[in-house]
């Protein structure tokens, strides 16, 4: 903004120490992978319900980082999807197709249910490679 | 009434009339004592009449060592609500908030946690006190319907207040308006009662350290 | 889109995949604020959803809560929504106008009779119903009609719901809220000024994906969105407790972000979901900016007080009525100390004075 100086901007500096919700946050993932291996139950926290201090949200993924699986799906927009580096703990951003974001949630599962392909797509799939080797043949 | 409406009203004109009843009673009752005065001591003064009187507003806070034998509980439990119902009406932020409001006056606040273990404490200690006053033979036998409602009217504002900061039970908007409704009784209540002993105490301590003083003894 | 066609067939007929409706149906249940668990079972009811018709009625209003809903919504997902219901009548959005605007909305009215749901922004003035017209039709008169065949009714923000700003003090439209008028339709109440747009979105999916209204609280408002005081939610609330207030708005306490109870904050008192769900795609609310919060989905809220007053503050002048209160008290307190005092005086003047002559008499 070309009519505001420094001086006027006040700027607030993050006291994510005080509002004491990344801990917690991450027991709460501890506790998830713990279910994954006993009975393989899936736990999704969605991070748009909870109410974090500015810089916690970054703070909680920061911790969490980055693991060896990146993925960027196209479907209604993108989505990406992130493994952390604790495996079995996953981060998917659902963004819409001007790139705002829709979805935020921590999936704790071996895989998410978004990344595998799903039976109807599946049975569409096969229908049209069908109806294109049919094509091709003739 | 919506409780938004509740709240505003009792925030509103319910407050001016409180305040209103409060200060007008008060003065009244004030000036007629003063006005009556008392009757001039036609001895010759011995002593300083004045110095006996302040003097004795503040010696009498104490209580002389035989006495404090005998009503230590009632002594030491009247210090805790006294000293509670000040600490929490006058160093809660909200509250110096509101006489910033009202006297253009401001001062510091107490960390809410102080606040709140004061109000605490306050409360057991003026459960205390009613357990004490029902159960000793000769209190019971000398209390009147006046000095339940009197103790009545002061721990409402307490259990109201605590209740309100910690929002249990009611929404929150009506536990406020609840709060402020129990202080708007007890300023209600104020000047007919015996209550207004936070104002005649300064009086009647005078007074009788001044006649002592005048005869120059002590009191 | 066919009337006919449920919500999934239509999806499908678009082109979208089943892993995009789930993406679909996920960030639904997100902006509905159900856990992620309930995502099976709104995939499933809106596979079988079908097309609500809805018509939008803005009466008395500022056209800011069409617009937040509008503005910050292109997206995909939201846009399905829109485009799962049959928005037959909005007279801000659509581009037919006049008489043939009102025409199409009495053709949907009259086809979806019982059914539709009924969405209304903006108060209805009372005081002189051509205060506000559309196409010569009074806002009472057209609110009385179409909530008729209505299944529901939404009243989209504060003015719809409470009264909102022309309700303000000294309400010289006689402004009046959508509940005050309709009394037998189900109303939810989607107050705020303006709602926060995935609030209105979210219920509307409600509608979409289970037919019913979301559970609802004293005020008609959704228990989802509104069932938190913005106190509860309020990350800055370890301040509170800790009574690290901000004085001013620009001092040490509003740097480092602490409370802002001082300032006149009505998050205490205040049930919305700005503090979790926020604003701007998540982007943050007044409090976060260092605003205190106004209060907004509150009943009267331009009435409230003061924004810049705490809410332990009077409303009224408590300072005016104790100088009065003072000065007539002196008045009255001299006045009867005076009488007191001749009355005494009398009372001694009066006295009988004994002297031993009259004692002897009485022998």
């Amino acid at each position: 903004m070309s009519c505001m100086n420094d001086t006027h901007v006040i700027k607030v500096e993050a006291a994510a120490s005080l509002t004491h919700n990344v801990q917690p946050l991450l027991h709460e993932i501890r506790h998830a992978l713990a279910r994954l291996l006993d009975d393989g139950g899936h736990t999704v926290i969605d991070l748009r319900s909870l109410p974090l201090a500015p810089g916690e949200e970054e703070l909680l993924l920061d911790e969490l980082g980055q693991g060896e699986v990146y993925a960027r799906l196209h479907a209604l927009g993108p989505t990406e999807v992130v493994e952390t580096r604790y495996a079995g703990v996953w981060v998917v951003v659902h963004f819409n197709n001007d790139n705002e974001v829709i979805g935020k949630t921590i999936e704790i599962c071996d895989i998410p249910e978004l990344l595998r392909s799903q039976q109807e797509d599946i049975r569409q799939g096969l229908e049209q490679l069908q109806t294109q080797l049919l094509e091709a043949s003739t | 009434m919506s409780e938004t409406e509740l709240l505003l009203w009792v925030r509103g004109p319910a407050l001016q009339g409180a305040t209103i009843i409060f200060l007008l009673g008060i003065a009244v009752r004030i000036l007629e004592i003063l006005m009556l005065g008392r009757k001039t001591d036609l001895a010759e003064a011995r002593g300083s009449a004045v110095a006996g009187g302040l003097r004795t507003i503040i010696s009498r806070s104490f209580a002389q060592r035989e006495t404090l034998q005998r009503t230590a509980f009632t002594e030491v439990t009247g210090w805790i609500f006294h000293i509670g119902i000040f600490v929490t009406l006058l160093f809660f932020a909200p509250h110096i908030l509101l006489f910033e409001e009202v006297l253009g006056l401001s001062w510091p606040a107490l960390p809410t946690t102080v606040i709140d273990a004061t109000t605490i404490v306050t409360i057991i200690a003026l459960l205390a006190v009613l357990v004490h006053r029902i159960a000793n033979r000769v209190t019971r036998f000398l209390s009147r319907f006046q000095d339940y409602l009197v103790w009545l009217v002061t721990i409402l504002p307490m259990l109201t207040g605590y209740i309100a900061f910690h929002r249990v039970g009611l929404s929150p908007p009506m536990l406020i308006a609840i709060h402020i409704l129990s202080v708007e009784l007890l300023m209600v209540v104020f000047p007919f009662t015996k209550l207004m002993h936070a104002f005649t105490l300064f009086m009647s301590r005078y007074y009788n350290g001044a006649i002592a003083g005048y005869r120059g003894v002590n009191s | 889109m066919s009337k006919d066609e449920t919500l999934g067939e239509a999806l499908r007929r678009q082109g979208i995949t089943r892993r995009g409706f789930l993406k679909f149906c996920a960030a639904t249940a997100s902006m509905m604020a159900l856990p992620p668990s309930m995502v099976p079972a709104i995939a499933a009811a809106l596979e079988k959803a079908r097309r609500p018709s809805v018509i939008w009625l803005s009466f008395q209003e500022c056209t800011g809560c069409t617009e937040s809903l509008t503005r910050s919504h292109s997206p995909t997902v939201e846009g399905l929504i829109f485009d799962a219901i049959s928005l037959d009548y909005h007279h801000t959005l659509q581009a037919a106008a006049g008489s043939a605007a009102e025409a199409a909305r009495e053709a949907a009215m009259e086809e979806n009779y019982g059914k539709y749901l009924l969405i209304v922004d903006g108060s209805i003035p009372l005081a002189n119903p051509g205060y506000s017209t559309i196409a010569g039709i009074s806002n009472l008169a057209m609110l009385e009609e179409t909530a008729k065949g209505a299944a529901a009714v939404v009243s989209m923000g504060s003015c719809a719901a409470f009264g909102g700003i022309p309700k303000a003090r000294p309400n010289p439209t006689g402004a009046v809220s959508v509940g005050d008028i309709v009394k037998d339709k189900p109303i939810i109440n989607v107050p705020g000024c303006p709602p926060i747009p995935v609030v209105i979105t979210g219920v509307l999916a409600h509608f979409l994906t289970f037919g019913t209204l979301p559970e609802l609280d004293a005020l008609g408002r959704p228990k989802a969105y509104y069932g938190q005081s913005i106190h509860d939610r309020c990350y800055r609330r370890p301040f509170y407790d800790k009574g690290k207030f901000a004085n001013t708005f620009d001092d040490e306490g509003a740097k480092k972000g602490w409370c802002l109870y001082k300032l006149g904050c009505k998050g205490p008192t205040t049930y919305n979901a700005c503090a979790t769900t926020k604003w701007n795609e998540g982007t943050g609310f007044p409090i976060e900016a260092g605003h205190p919060c106004l209060g907004c989905s509150e009943p009267d809220f331009w009435d409230g007080g003061g924004f810049y007053k705490a809410i332990s503050t009077p409303t009224g002048d408590v300072s005016k009525a104790a100088v009065y209160a003072i000065g007539a008290g002196a008045a009255a307190g001299l006045a009867l100390g005076a009488m007191n005092r001749a009355r005494r005086d009398k009372a001694v003047g009066e006295h009988e004075k004994v002297n031993i002559d009259d004692l002897e008499k009485g022998d």
